[in-house]
C-alpha cells in the first residue's frame, strides 16, 4: 500500500510540474513583442505562468480529490481523523513559499534591471548646463536623453509628450515637429519626457509591454526602442474623463530611412510655415 | 448582581425595544438584529451593485458607446465599485457576521458597546441612500471609486462632494464597529476562556478591526482634503494649485489596500469556522493560522504603492513594494495550505457551504497568484489599469469574499432563523454561481494582456467576441440570485424546522436556541476551549497517508 502510493504521488507531481512548465513555454496570451524590453517581459511572464500553472493545478486537483475521495458517503456517522497540526509539514509549506516568492522578486528586479527600471531617474542632473532648467523627474522607465553626450548613431531620439482630455501631442525638439501620431525609427532608442496638461492619463503600448502615467505637474519620462516595424496602439490607460475609452492614437516604427524622409518632409514643413 | 443587570434590560425589552419583526426597521441594541440588519441591507446594496455591474456589461457588449452616455458610464462604474466595496463587501463581512457572531465566540450577551453598534448600523443606510440619490439629484461622481485628483476636482462638484460625504459616514460606521469589535474581544471574553482558544474568526476580526481603525481616518482625512480642494478651491492635490496629484495615491492607497484585507480577512475567519464543522476534522495549524493573520495586517500596511507602479514613483519605491506585497503570498499561502489538510482525510458533507468555500478557495487561489504577478514591477508596467487587473480583483472580493459570504448564509441560516435551507437549490446556486463567475472574469485576464484598459465604454473592436461571453456570463451570474432568494425567502416561511444544531457543531453560536434569545443563552453561557474538537483519534494505519501529505503538497508549491 504505502509504496504505490508514494511513487503515484511522486510521479504525479513530476507530471504537474513538466506540465506547468509545457504550458508556461507554450501558451502565448500576449500580443506581438515590438520593443526591446518585450522578449524580456515575455521571459518573466513564462516563469510566471510555468509557477501559477503548476500552483493553481496542484491546488485544485487536491481540492477535488479531497472532495471526492474524503466525501461523507451514506451510512458513514463518524468524524474525519483529529489531526490538529503537524509542525514539520507546516514549517515546510512556509519555507517553500517564501524560497519561491524571494526568487519571483530576485528574478523580476532582475528582468526590471534590464528592461532599464534601475537606472536613476534624475541621470543628467549632473550636466551642469542642463542643471537649471531641468525639473525633477518624478517616474518612469530608463533616464533623460542626454544627446550632448552620445556621440554614436544611437544616441536616444528625444520627444516630448503633452497630454490632455482626450489627445496625446508628440514634440520633436530637434525638427520642431508636432504630430498626433508617434513616428519612431526602428531600432532607435526613444525617450520620451511626459507632461499632462489637465487630469493624470497614462501611455501604454500593449505591443511594447511599457507603460507610465502622465501627470500634471510632474513630468515623467519613459524610453524604449522599437525592433519590429508597424502600426500600434498608443492607448490612454488611466481614467481621464468620459471621453477616456476614445483617447488612443499610434506610434509608427518604420525603417531609418522611412523614418528620414517623414522628418525631413515635416520639418521642412514647420520651419517655412514658422 | 444578577439583581442589579437584569431590571434595566426587562425594561428595555418590555419599553423601548420593539418585539417580533418590527426589531429589524428599529434601533435595536441586539448584536443579532444588528447582525441581520447588516445582512439584509448589504444585500440589497449588492442587488443595486449587481444591477450596476449588468448595465457595465451591457455597455460593454459592444465595442461602441451605444448603450448610455460616456458620462453617465463613468457615474455608473463608480457607484458599482463605491457600492459593492463600501455597502456590501464590508459592511457585511465586517458588520453582518462580525456582529452576529463575535458575541457568541466570546461568551458575551452583547456587544461592548451596543448603542455604538446601533449607531454604526444606521449610519449605512442613509449614506447608501445619499450615494445612490445622487445619481438622480446632480448626477452621481464620474471619477471611480478612487476618486483621483485632478478629474475628481474637475468632474462635476456636486456629485463628487455627495460621493465624499458618503464614503465619510460609511468610514465612521466602519470605525465604530472595529473599535467596537477590539473591545468585545479583549474585554468581553468570559473568564477562562484564553486569547488561543477563541474561534478562528475572532482573530481574523481582531486584525480586520485593529487594520480598519488605524487605516480609516488616513482616507477620511483625504477625502476632506479632497473636498476642500473641491469646494474652497484649496490647492492640497490640484498641480494647477501648486499641490501634488500623487500625494492623493498614497493617503487613499494607504487606506484603500488594507481595505482589501478588510474584505478578505473576515472571509478566510468565516471559512475557518465552516470547514472544520462540515469536515468533522479539527481546523488543521490552529496556531500558525493566527501568525499569518497577524503577519497579512502588519504587512499589509506596507504594501500600499504597488498600485502606483506606473505613477510618479521612483525606482527604489517601486522596488520595495514589489518585495513587500510578494511577501504576503507566505503567510497567505499558508492559511490555503492549513484549509488543504483540514479537508484531507475529512468526512466531508458535499453542502451548500463546504461548494461555496471550495468554490472560495479555487477562485482565490487565481486570485492570488494573478495578485503575485501583479506585484512584479515590470508585469505590473504592462497590465496595470488592464482588465487583468479587473478579472485579478473581481477573482479576490467576488471569487474569495461573495463566495464565502454565500457559504456563511448556508451555514448559519438555520442559527439565523431556526429552518433549514432547501439544498439542492443551493447546490444549483453554487453551480451557476460559478460557472458564471468564471465566464465573467477569466477571459478579461486576456483582454488585459492584450490592450484593453479598464474604465472604458468603447474599446477596439477585436476584443468584442471575448467582452460578449463575459457579458454572457454576467447574465449567469444575475440570473443565479433567483434560486438564492427564492431559497432563502421561502424557507424562511416554509423550510424544515433546523433544530438547534444542525450541523453537530461545537462552537458556542450552536448551545442555545435556534434562533437565540435575547442575551444569547437562558442559562449560563457556555465555556468552549475547544472550539474544534471534532474528529476521531488518528489510528498507525493512518498516520502513514497523512505523512504523504507532505511529498503531495510540497512538490506541487515548488
Amino acid at each position: 500500500m504505502r509504496t504505490p502510493f508514494a511513487i503515484l504521488t511522486l510521479a504525479l507531481v513530476i507530471t504537474l510540474v513538466l506540465g506547468g512548465l509545457w504550458i508556461g513555454q507554450n501558451v502565448n496570451l500576449l500580443p506581438v513583442d515590438a520593443s526591446a524590453n518585450a522578449p524580456v517581459y515575455d521571459e518573466l511572464f513564462r516563469v510566471l505562468f510555468s509557477i501559477g500553472a503548476i500552483l493553481f493545478l496542484g491546488i485544485v486537483g487536491l481540492v477535488v480529490f479531497s472532495l471526492i475521495k474524503f466525501r461523507r458517503r451514506p451510512g458513514q456517522l463518524e468524524d474525519g481523523l483529529a489531526i490538529e497540526g503537524n509542525l514539520p509539514l507546516e514549517i515546510f509549506w512556509t519555507a517553500v513559499p517564501a524560497v519561491v516568492v524571494l526568487f519571483v522578486g530576485l528574478y523580476s528586479f532582475d528582468i526590471y534591471d534590464r528592461m532599464g527600471g534601475m537606472v536613476p531617474l534624475a541621470h543628467d542632473a549632473h550636466d551642469h548646463q542642463m542643471m537649471d532648467m531641468k525639473e525633477q523627474i518624478w517616474g518612469g522607465i530608463g533616464s533623460v536623453a542626454d544627446a550632448s553626450s552620445a556621440d554614436t548613431s544611437l544616441a536616444p531620439l528625444a520627444v516630448e509628450v503633452t497630454a490632455m482630455q482626450y489627445a496625446f501631442l508628440f514634440h520633436y525638439p530637434q525638427g520642431d515637429i508636432i504630430s498626433g501620431e508617434l513616428h519612431v525609427p526602428l531600432g532607435q532608442p526613444v525617450t520620451l519626457r511626459m507632461e499632462s496638461k489637465d487630469v493624470i492619463h497614462a501611455f501604454w503600448v500593449p505591443e511594447f509591454r511599457i507603460k507610465q502615467d502622465i501627470i500634471p505637474g510632474q513630468p515623467t519620462l519613459l524610453n524604449f526602442t522599437a525592433t519590429k516595424p508597424g502600426r500600434y496602439p498608443i492607448i490612454c490607460a488611466e481614467l481621464c474623463g468620459p471621453y477616456h475609452g476614445n483617447m488612443h492614437t499610434k506610434v509608427i516604427v518604420e525603417a531609418p530611412g522611412n523614418y528620414d524622409t517623414w522628418f525631413s518632409n515635416n520639418a521642412k514643413t514647420t520651419v517655412s510655415e514658422a | 448582581m444578577t439583581v442589579a443587570i437584569s431590571p434595566p434590560s426587562k425594561k428595555q425589552s418590555d419599553g423601548l425595544q420593539p418585539t417580533g419583526w418590527l426589531r429589524y426597521f428599529s434601533f435595536s441594541l441586539d448584536h443579532k438584529v444588528i447582525g441581520l440588519q447588516y445582512l439584509v441591507c448589504g444585500f440589497i446594496f449588492y442587488l443595486i451593485g449587481g444591477v450596476l455591474g449588468g448595465a457595465i456589461r451591457i455597455e460593454l457588449a459592444s465595442p461602441i458607446a451605444d448603450f448610455m452616455a460616456r458620462d453617465v458610464y463613468n457615474q455608473v462604474l463608480t457607484l458599482h465599485g463605491t457600492v459593492m466595496i463600501f455597502l456590501w463587501i464590508v459592511p457585511v463581512v465586517n458588520g453582518a457576521f462580525g456582529n452576529y457572531l463575535i458575541p457568541f465566540y466570546v461568551g458575551a450577551r452583547d456587544m461592548a458597546f451596543p448603542r455604538l453598534n446601533a449607531v454604526a448600523f444606521w449610519m449605512i443606510p442613509p449614506a447608501g441612500l445619499l450615494l445612490i440619490s445622487s445619481y438622480f439629484i446632480t448626477g452621481a461622481a464620474q471619477s471611480g471609486w478612487t476618486a483621483y485628483p485632478p478629474l475628481s476636482i474637475t468632474t462635476p462638484a456636486a456629485g463628487q462632494i455627495l460621493w465624499i460625504l458618503s464614503v465619510l459616514l460609511l468610514g465612521g460606521s466602519s470605525i465604530f464597529g472595529g473599535i467596537n469589535f477590539i473591545a468585545t474581544i479583549l474585554k468581553l471574553r468570559q473568564p477562562g476562556l484564553k486569547l488561543m482558544q477563541l474561534p478562528m474568526y475572532c482573530w481574523a476580526m481582531l486584525g480586520t478591526s485593529i487594520l480598519v481603525v488605524l487605516s480609516t481616518p488616513v482616507l477620511a482625512g483625504t477625502l476632506v482634503l479632497l473636498s476642500f480642494d473641491i469646494v474652497a478651491h484649496t490647492g492640497f492635490f490640484n498641480p494647477s494649485l501648486g499641490g501634488n496629484a500623487v500625494v492623493y495615491q498614497h493617503l487613499f492607497w494607504f487606506y484603500s489596500h488594507p481595505a482589501v484585507y478588510i474584505m478578505v480577512l473576515p472571509a478566510f475567519g468565516l471559512v475557518s469556522e465552516i470547514l472544520p464543522v462540515h469536515c468533522r476534522k479539527p481546523l488543521f495549524g490552529y496556531t500558525s493560522m493566527v501568525y499569518s493573520i497577524m503577519t497579512i495586517v502588519l504587512l499589509g500596511l506596507v504594501v500600499w504603492a504597488h498600485h502606483m507602479f506606473t505613477s510618479g514613483t521612483p525606482p527604489w519605491m517601486r522596488l520595495f513594494f514589489t518585495i513587500a506585497t510578494s511577501f504576503i503570498a507566505v503567510p497567505t499561502g499558508i492559511k490555503f495550505f492549513n484549509w488543504l489538510a483540514t479537508l484531507w482525510g475529512g468526512r466531508i458533507s458535499l453542502n451548500s457551504a463546504v461548494l461555496f468555500s471550495c468554490g472560495f478557495i479555487v477562485n482565490f487561489v487565481l486570485g492570488g497568484i494573478t495578485g503575485v504577478a501583479l506585484a512584479q514591477v515590470p508585469f505590473d508596467i504592462h497590465v496595470h489599469d488592464t482588465y487583468f487587473v479587473v478579472a485579478h480583483f473581481h477573482y479576490i472580493v467576488y471569487g474569495g469574499s461573495v463566495f464565502v459570504i454565500f457559504a456563511s448564509i448556508y451555514h448559519w441560516y438555520p442559527k439565523f432563523t431556526g429552518r433549514m435551507l432547501n439544498e439542492s437549490l443551493g447546490r444549483f446556486h453554487f453551480l451557476i454561481t460559478f460557472i458564471g463567475f468564471n465566464l465573467c472574469f477569466a477571459p478579461q485576464h486576456w483582454l488585459g494582456l492584450n490592450g484593453m484598459p479598464r474604465r472604458v465604454a468603447e474599446y477596439d473592436p477585436q476584443f468584442t467576441v471575448i467582452n460578449q461571453i463575459s457579458s454572457v456570463g454576467a447574465l449567469l451570474m444575475a440570473i443565479s440570485t433567483l434560486p438564492f432568494l427564492w431559497n432563502v425567502v421561502q424557507s424562511a416561511l416554509s423550510g424544515p424546522i433546523a433544530g438547534d444544531n444542525p450541523w453537530k457543531a461545537l462552537t458556542p453560536e450552536w448551545l442555545t436556541s435556534s434562533p437565540p434569545p435575547v442575551e444569547n443563552w437562558s442559562g449560563k453561557a457556555p465555556l468552549v476551549t475547544e472550539p474544534y474538537g471534532y474528529g476521531v483519534p488518528e489510528e498507525p494505519l493512518n498516520l502513514e497517508k497523512t505523512s504523504n501529505i507532505d511529498s503531495d503538497l510540497g512538490s506541487k508549491s515548488e
